[in-house]
């Protein structure tokens, strides 16, 4: 027998059955972002004061090229499961928090859509 | 909602700071922090999509003192959040909670976080950058 009331059923109140996946996502893009995160450090450094041409030509190898997409999809994903937290922890007003969460995860979908759009323009030539 | 107006508990401004606070407020900033520098890397990378004058004008900032003061915070809040973001991933598998661990590890986080950061300029300027 259930004690919730046939209201606050019809409202679907109650736990949305994400926070597992949410939680496990952060866990997972954190691991990924170890090796993925040293190798682009490393690569900043390799990179210093090097020109377009170089820089073209370091990046547009088939390797570097997935290793940067793979490093920004797991990086902006990561960003936004953990902006998520720090908003929903420390923002109490209802309509700030929404409009936060909304405004963080287009922020994150466009840099990444738009970095990951640039590494693949400089990787195929254009 | 009504505001009742009930007793407090004691908050974080009446607790002495101590190692485990510090550095679990300091790895949510330097997440934060991280996430401000995403536009700096997207900026870099689009600017090289564009073209040759909106790189250079993008290498030229990164190379200004205002660009290399950003980039040395980035570069700390990097290695902090990633140093302790393994101690969490350690939490995660339920290791490493006694207190004596748990200072040990802190301290070794902060010294780790300072002592990348100053290994990779080393490494940038001995290889070519701040020319």
């Amino acid at each position: 027998m259930s004690l919730r009331t046939p209201l606050g059923r019809v409202r679907g109140l109650g736990s949305a059955k994400h926070g597992l996946d949410h939680w496990w996502h952060q866990r997972l893009t954190a691991l990924a972002l170890i090796p993925l995160g040293l190798w682009l450090i490393a690569s900043f450094v390799a990179q210093i004061g090097n020109d377009h041409d170089a820089f073209k030509a370091w990046l547009g190898t088939p390797g570097r090229s997935v290793g940067m997409c793979l490093f920004l999809f797991a990086a902006f994903y990561h960003m936004k499961l953990g902006l998520q937290v720090v908003i929903e922890d420390y923002i109490h007003t209802r309509w700030i928090n929404m409009t936060l969460l909304i405004f963080t995860t287009f922020v994150c979908v466009l840099l990444g859509t738009a970095s990951i759009f640039a590494v693949l323009k400089l990787a195929f030539g254009g | 909602m009504a505001q009742v107006e009930r007793p407090l508990s004691p908050h974080i401004q009446i607790y002495k700071p101590q190692i485990s606070s510090v550095l679990s407020i300091l790895h949510r900033m330097t997440g934060v922090a991280l996430g401000v520098g995403t536009l700096l890397l997207t900026w870099w990378l689009t600017a090289a999509a564009y073209g040759v004058a909106a790189f250079t004008h993008a290498q030229g900032f990164m190379a200004s003192w205002f660009g290399q003061l950003l980039l040395l915070g980035f570069t700390f809040a990097f290695f902090y959040h990633l140093s302790n973001g393994i101690r969490h991933l350690f939490w995660d598998m339920g290791k490493g909670f006694a207190l004596e661990t748990m200072n040990k590890t802190g301290w070794l986080v902060v010294i780790a976080a300072f002592a990348l950061t100053a290994l990779a300029w080393v490494m940038g300027y001995s290889m070519g950058g701040g020319t």
